[in-house]
C-alpha cells in the first residue's frame, strides 16, 4: 500500500489518531465505532503491531466528535478496510517519528532502530528508550500529508489468545450506554403511536403530569414524551399517555406477506444498470421466478438509548450511532445551532446490524433535556424498537434466463423493486431523525435514494459473479412503503443473493447438472471458485445424493457487495413440520485475517443471524398497526434451531484485507432455500421459510403428483 | 413520588443485606440498577421475553424485570457483579470469556445467569434441559448462539473436573 488511506487523507493530523499516554498506555482514537461486531479489537491490532507494542498496550478511546478523526458511519464492512488502513499508516507514521527520536538519543544510525513492546534499541544492544520516555519531546501535531509514506510493518499482533478487550466488563457490570449516569440525570420515554401512519392529536397531559414521579410532559408539534425521576416511572407515565391518545390514522395498503403491495405503486426510478447486448446463442430453455423478502427488523436486544445535556446553549450527546459526525450535523440543524456547539460521543450499545433508532433516540433525548435543563436518558420501549426503528427493506425479485442446448446459461434478466436500503442521517439534504418531521417547526426527511453502485441499496449483490451471457439488470426504487425502511445488515444482499442463488440451483435442475458443478462451470474467479470447493469439501457434498425423504442441502455463495469477502456455505436441513437446520460449512476469504477469532465471531453470528432471518422473521402490519410489538410476536432463532457451524478461513497471501461482517447472510439464505428444496422437491421462493409455507408447498405437490 | 405506596424492603444481594424504600411494584431490575448501582443486569425488553435482565434468586433464575420488588423480600438476589463467588457462577463466566462467547455482549450476563443457575442444582440440570430453559428465557440476537453453546460445555467440564 503506498497511497494515503482516504480516511487518513480528510483527517491527516496524527494527533487526532493517537496519543501516548502516561504510564505505560498508547491510546487509539479511531473514528470508527465498537458496535459489538470487535471493530476495535482488530483497528488496535493493527496499531499496536505497526507501533511495536503489546496488545495490552493499548487502549481504545470512545470514539467522539470532541477528538477523534471524522471517519463517516461504521457500516459496510469497511471498519478494517477503511479504518483499519487509516489506523496502520497513522500508527507507522507515528513510529517512524519515534524511532527517528530514539536514533537520536540512542547514537545510532535510524536504519538500525528496532522497537518491541514500546521500547526502542539498537539492534543487538541492550539500552532502550521508550515511547514514553520520548513523548515530551515530540509533537504529534503533525499533518500526514507533510510526511513521507512510512514503511508499513503489516500484519497484526493477532495470535490464538487475543481475546476482545471489552468484553470482561461487559460481562461483570456497567459497560453500555443503558449504564451511564451523569449528576442530576433525569429519564424519559416518548409517546409513539402503534400505527405507522398514526400522528399525534391530544392525550391527557393533566393525567400524565399527576402520575408518580413526574417531572415534566413535553409536548412540541406531534412530539411527546415525558421525563421522569426515574425510568420506569417515565415509563408507566407515558403509558398512561398512550392509554389516552387520540390519533389521526391514515390506511395502510393490506400486507399479503408476499409484497403484493409493490403491485400497486409506481417506482420512484426504475434503472437498468447492465443491459449487455452480446446476441445470445440459441436458447434451448427458459425459465423465471420471482422471489421476495419481507421487511425485517434490526430487533436490538438493548432498547435504543441516548444521554442528552445542554450547558449554556450548547449540546452533549452520548451515543451509540454508527456515526458520531453525522449525528452531530443533523443534530446541530435541527436545533438552529453552529456544528461546533454540539459534540457526539459514542459509547456501547447492544449488536445493532446497521441504521437501528440509536440517532433518533437522540434527538428524543436532545428534546426532553432541552425542556428540562437537566441531563436526559431517553430510552425506548421494546414495542418503540420493534415498529420504530427503521426496517430493512421489503424486497421482490424476477429473474428469467435462458439455458443453451450445452446447459449454460445464455440469457439473464433480473428486476429487483425495493424501497430505500439507505436513510440514514446524513444521506441527502433532509433531517433523518424520527421526531424531526413531528416537530412543531418540522424538518423533512430527505427525498428517497439508496446506496449509490457500486456497492448499491436495493440492488446490492444483483450481479452475479457467474458468467451469464448477455444480461439486463434493472433496479426499481420504490418510495418509502408501509413502513419506514433503512440500512440494515447487507442493504439488498440478502434478498438478492437468496434469489439468485436459488435460481442457480433451479436452472441446474433444469439443466441436469449437480448445483456445485453448475455453479463452477458459470465461474472464472478463483478466489470465488476456492470457497466454493471448499465449502462443498468440508461438507463432504455428494453430487448423487438425491434429497427427498425430508433431508437436503443446499449450497450458497457470493462475493459481498462483489467486493468484500468471498463466502461459501453448505446447508443440511430436515425438514418435517418445519424446518430444522442442521449444520452448515462455511469458508471465507477475507484477504489478510487481522483478527481470526473475530472475524470467526462474525462469520457465525451472521451465519445464525441469517438463519433466523429466512427461517423465522417478518416484520408484518395489520390494519390496525404494527404487528409486532413485542417479542412475543417477532421470534428469532432460539438456542436449540442452532445449527452446528463449521467455518473454514482461507487467507490467499498477499492479499489485503476484505469487509467480513456481513458476508454470511445472503450466501445462508439460498444456502438454506435449496436444502429445504433438495428436501422436499419443491422450493419456496418467499421468506421466510415458515412452517405454514412448507405445509403449503409440500400440498401444492401432492396435488400435482395426484 | 406517591409516598403511601412506598415501604422499606429488606433482602440479600450479592451476600450484604440492603435495605431499598421504592413503590412494592417496583420492578427489581429498576431497584438493582438505578437504587443499588448494579447494572451488570440489562434492560432489553421489560416485559419477561428476552432474560437481559436475569439474576439468581435464592439460586434460581429469574428475570428481574417481571418481578417487583415485594416479591424479592427476605429472599437472597444473586446478580453478574457477585456470580464469581461461586465455583460455578466463576466456572461459567470464565468459560463465556475463554470462548468469546459474545458478539455485543448485552444478552450474555443473562445467560451467564441462567446457565448458572442451572448448573448449581442437585443433581446438575442436564445440558438438554438447560438449553430447553435457554430457548424459554434468553434471546441473543447477534447470533452468538453456537459460542454459548460451547462456552456452556466448557462450563460444565471444568465443573466436572472437580472444581466444584
Ligand atoms: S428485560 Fe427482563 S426479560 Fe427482557
Ligand atoms: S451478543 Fe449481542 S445480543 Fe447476544
Amino acid at each position: 500500500m503506498s497511497e494515503l488511506p482516504s480516511n487518513l487523507k480528510a483527517n491527516p493530523l496524527l494527533s487526532r489518531w493517537i496519543s501516548i499516554d502516561g504510564p505505560a498506555q498508547v491510546t487509539v482514537h479511531s473514528g470508527k465505532v465498537e458496535l459489538g461486531q470487535g471493530a476495535t479489537t482488530g483497528i488496535a491490532a493493527i496499531a499496536a503491531a505497526e507501533l511495536g507494542l503489546r496488545f495490552d498496550q493499548i487502549s481504545i478511546a470512545a470514539a467522539s466528535t470532541i477528538d477523534a478523526p471524522d471517519e463517516g458511519i461504521t457500516a459496510g464492512s469497511y471498519s478494517i478496510e477503511q479504518g483499519g488502513s487509516a489506523m496502520r499508516w497513522a500508527a507507522a507514521a507515528v513510529r517512524e517519528i519515534f524511532a527517528g527520536a530514539a536514533a537520536r538519543q540512542l547514537g545510532a544510525p535510524a536504519e538500525e532502530i528496532e522497537v518491541a513492546d514500546g521500547l526502542f534499541r539498537r539492534r543487538g544492544r541492550n539500552e532502550t528508550v521508550s515511547y514514553w520516555q520520548l513523548r515530551d519531546a515530540i509533537d504529534l501535531e503533525r499533518s500526514a500529508l507533510d510526511l513521507p509514506a512510512p514503511a508499513l510493518r503489516g500484519g497484526s499482533v493477532d495470535h490464538e489468545g487475543l481475546q476482545r478487550p471489552d468484553l470482561p466488563q461487559k460481562l461483570s457490570g456497567a459497560a453500555f450506554i443503558q449504564d451511564m449516569t451523569r449528576p442530576g440525570m433525569l429519564y424519559g420515554r416518548v409517546l409513539r403511536p402503534a400505527h405507522p401512519r398514526q400522528r399525534l392529536e391530544s392525550f391527557d397531559v393533566a393525567a400524565v403530569q399527576a402520575m408518580p414521579g413526574v417531572v415534566a410532559v413535553v409536548r412540541d408539534g406531534e412530539f411527546a414524551g415525558v421525563v421522569a425521576e426515574r425510568d420506569e416511572l417515565a415509563a408507566k407515565a407515558v403509558a398512561v399517555a398512550a392509554r389516552t391518545a387520540v390519533w389521526r390514522t391514515e390506511t395502510l395498503p393490506a400486507d399479503d406477506g408476499r409484497n403484493g403491495w409493490i403491485d400497486g405503486v409506481v417506482p420512484k426510478s426504475s434503472t437498468t444498470f447492465i443491459a449487455d447486448e452480446t446476441a445470445p446463442g440459441p436458447i434451448a430453455r427458459r425459465h423465471a421466478a420471482r422471489y421476495t423478502r419481507p421487511y425485517l427488523a434490526h430487533a436490538s436486544i438493548g432498547p435504543s438509548c441516548a444521554v442528552a445535556e445542554w450547558t449554556d446553549g450548547r449540546l452533549k450527546v452520548w451515543s451509540h450511532t454508527q456515526g458520531i459526525y453525522p449525528l452531530k450535523r443533523q443534530l446541530a440543524r435541527v436545533f438552529g445551532l453552529d456544528a461546533s456547539a454540539v459534540d457526539v460521543t459514542h459509547a456501547h450499545g447492544s449488536g445493532c446490524y446497521g441504521h437501528n433508532g440509536a440517532d433518533d433516540v437522540a434527538l428524543d433525548a436532545a428534546l426532553l433535556a432541552r425542556a428540562v435543563c437537566a441531563p436526559v436518558m431517553c430510552l425506548w420501549s421494546r414495542a418503540d424498537e420493534l415498529s420504530w426503528s427503521p426496517f430493512g427493506a421489503a424486497m421482490r425479485m424476477q429473474i428469467s434466463a435462458g439455458l443453451d442446448p450445452s446447459g449454460r446459461i445464455a440469457e439473464w434478466s433480473y428486476d429487483v423493486w425495493s424501497p430505500p436500503h439507505l436513510a440514514r442521517p446524513g444521506i441527502g439534504d433532509g433531517i433523518n431523525l424520527l421526531a424531526a418531521r413531528s416537530l412543531q417547526s418540522p424538518h423533512a426527511s430527505s427525498a428517497d435514494t439508496d446506496a449509490a453502485r457500486p456497492q448499491g441499496g436495493g440492488d446490492r449483490n444483483s450481479v452475479p459473479l457467474y458468467t451469464l451471457g448477455r444480461r439486463t439488470l434493472t433496479h426499481h426504487l420504490l418510495h418509502q412503503g408501509p413502513l419506514r425502511s433503512s440500512a440494515m445488515r447487507t442493504l439488498g444482499g440478502h434478498g438478492n443473493i437468496f434469489a439468485i442463488e436459488s435460481f442457480m440451483d433451479e436452472l441446474a435442475l433444469l439443466a441436469g447438472r449437480d448445483p456445485v458443478a453448475f455453479r463452477l462451470d458459470h465461474l472464472d474467479d478463483q478466489r470465488g471458485r476456492a470457497v466454493i470447493e471448499a465449502a462443498s469439501a468440508a461438507a463432504s457434498w455428494d453430487a448423487s445424493d438425491p434429497g427427498g425423504e425430508g433431508r437436503g442441502r443446499g449450497i450458497g455463495f457470493a462475493r459481498y457487495k462483489n467486493l468484500a469477502a468471498y463466502f461459501a456455505c453448505v446447508a443440511t436441513v430436515e425438514v418435517s413440520d418445519k424446518v430444522r437446520l442442521l449444520t452448515v460449512h462455511a469458508a471465507i476469504d477475507a484477504g489478510e485475517v487481522i483478527h481470526r477469532d473475530g472475524l470467526i465471531n462474525q462469520v457465525e453470528g451472521g451465519i445464525v443471524q441469517a438463519a433466523s432471518w429466512t427461517l423465522k422473521e417478518a416484520a408484518r402490519w395489520t390494519p390496525d398497526g404494527f404487528a409486532a410489538r413485542s417479542w412475543a410476536d417477532y421470534p428469532i432463532l432460539s438456542f436449540s434451531e442452532t445449527p452446528v457451524i463449521e467455518t473454514i478461513v482461507l487467507a490467499p497471501a498477499g492479499e489485503r484485507p476484505l469487509g467480513a461482517g456481513e458476508c454470511a447472510a445472503g450466501p445462508v439464505a439460498a444456502a438454506i432455500a435449496n436444502a429445504v428444496a433438495h428436501a422436499l422437491g419443491v422450493r419456496v421462493r418467499d421468506m421466510p421459510l415458515t412452517p405454514d409455507r412448507i405445509a403449503a408447498a409440500i400440498h401444492a405437490l401432492s396435488e400435482e403428483t395426484t | 413520588m406517591d409516598e403511601a405506596n412506598e415501604s422499606a424492603v429488606a433482602l440479600t444481594v450479592n451476600g450484604r443485606a440492603v435495605s431499598v424504600t421504592a413503590g412494592a411494584d417496583t420492578p427489581l431490575l429498576a431497584v438493582l440498577r438505578q437504587d443499588l448501582h448494579l447494572k451488570g443486569s440489562r434492560i432489553g425488553c421489560s416485559e419477561g421475553y428476552c432474560g437481559a435482565c436475569t439474576v439468581l434468586l435464592d439460586g434460581n433464575p429469574v428475570q428481574s424485570c417481571a418481578m417487583p420488588l415485594e416479591a424479592a423480600a427476605g429472599r437472597a438476589v444473586t446478580t453478574i457483579e457477585g456470580v464469581a463467588s461461586t465455583a460455578a457462577g466463576e466456572a461459567v463466566r470464565q468459560a463465556f470469556i475463554a470462548e468469546q462467547a459474545a458478539q455485543c455482549g448485552y444478552c450474555t450476563n443473562g445467560i451467564i445467569m441462567t446457565v448458572t443457575g442451572l448448573m448449581s442444582r442437585q443433581p446438575a440440570t442436564s445440558r438438554a434441559d438447560i438449553i430447553a430453559v435457554l430457548d424459554e428465557r434468553n434471546l441473543c440476537r447477534c447470533g452468538s448462539h453456537a459460542r454459548v453453546l460451547r462456552a456452556l460445555d466448557r462450563a460444565m467440564a471444568t465443573l466436572a473436573g472437580g472444581r466444584a
